[in-house]
């Protein structure tokens, strides 16, 4: 269980490797503030190995989102299974969201 | 309510996976509706921890959690208690208004009530219980399939 960061061109994109829950949330946060600091400002968050989320796994990225678009850049989601894609349907999130069926899809135009 | 398996957790984030997953073991054979068992039950029972630590027990350290959890045909019922003096559940906000849209926190109790069939609350608030009702499998519910601890 952990995050991988990978840049692709001028993307920063954040591998979600089992779950995002409340006992690791701070870990992305952490990582993904690090990088807006270091100056990037284009981030997609790949969840394609990842197990479920939970509702503070949901808030993180809400926040993240937040940060990043005051920044002036995006940070778009990627690869949710049918599970997740719920969770976000449920809850909303679909709605705030840049969700893409696919990490190529996501960097597509970004 | 009768408990089959009763877990004694301490105050700690990073036990909340384990007490998850040793559950979700325990009810692997309930029911007919793999989905129901892996995404509800999941994280509706992810979600009552995480809010009996963080609000409840207030990260107190030395505070426990308990959880208790029965198997009735194809129903499964987890009850999750916490050492806080409780809250009043019809007080949270609904996360999905556009108000709240953005608001990194507000979401546990809604995704409970959304993914459980039944979900209440003691008196005091310190105790919630989560009822998941699954589809019989080969009308055997889950007192032959699932395991007990």
């Amino acid at each position: 269980m952990g995050f991988q960061v990978e840049k692709v061109s001028d993307v920063l994109v954040v591998d979600v490797e089992g779950q995002l829950i409340v006992g690791n949330r701070q870990e992305l946060k952490q990582k993904v503030l690090e990088e807006l600091e270091n100056g990037e400002r284009k981030f997609v968050v790949d969840f394609e190995k990842t197990g479920y989320i939970d509702s503070s796994g949901l808030g993180v990225l809400v926040s993240l989102s937040k940060k990043v678009r005051e920044q002036g850049g995006e940070l778009r989601l990627a690869n949710l299974n049918e599970d997740l894609k719920t969770l976000f349907e449920l809850t909303k999130l679909d709605t705030l969201f840049h969700i893409a069926d696919s990490r190529e899809a996501a960097l597509k135009d970004l | 309510m009768a408990p089959d398996l009763i877990l004694d957790i301490p105050n700690d984030l990073a036990s909340i996976e384990e007490a998850v997953e040793f559950v979700m073991e325990q009810c692997s054979g309930c029911g007919d509706d793999p989905r129901r068992l892996r995404l509800n039950l999941r994280v509706g029972l992810s979600e009552a921890l995480a809010n009996a630590m963080l609000y409840g027990n207030a990260q107190d350290p030395s505070k426990r959690v308990k959880v208790e959890v029965a198997f009735q045909g194809t129903t499964i019922t987890a009850r999750v208690t916490d050492e806080g003096s409780g809250f009043d559940p019809y007080r949270v906000p609904d996360p999905t208004t556009p108000g709240n849209l953005l608001k990194a926190e507000g979401r546990g109790i809604f995704l409970m009530r959304k993914l459980l069939d039944e979900v209440y609350f003691n008196d005091r608030g310190n105790s919630v219980t989560l009822v998941l009702r699954l589809p019989p499998d080969r009308e055997e519910g889950c007192v032959d399939g699932g395991a007990r601890a």
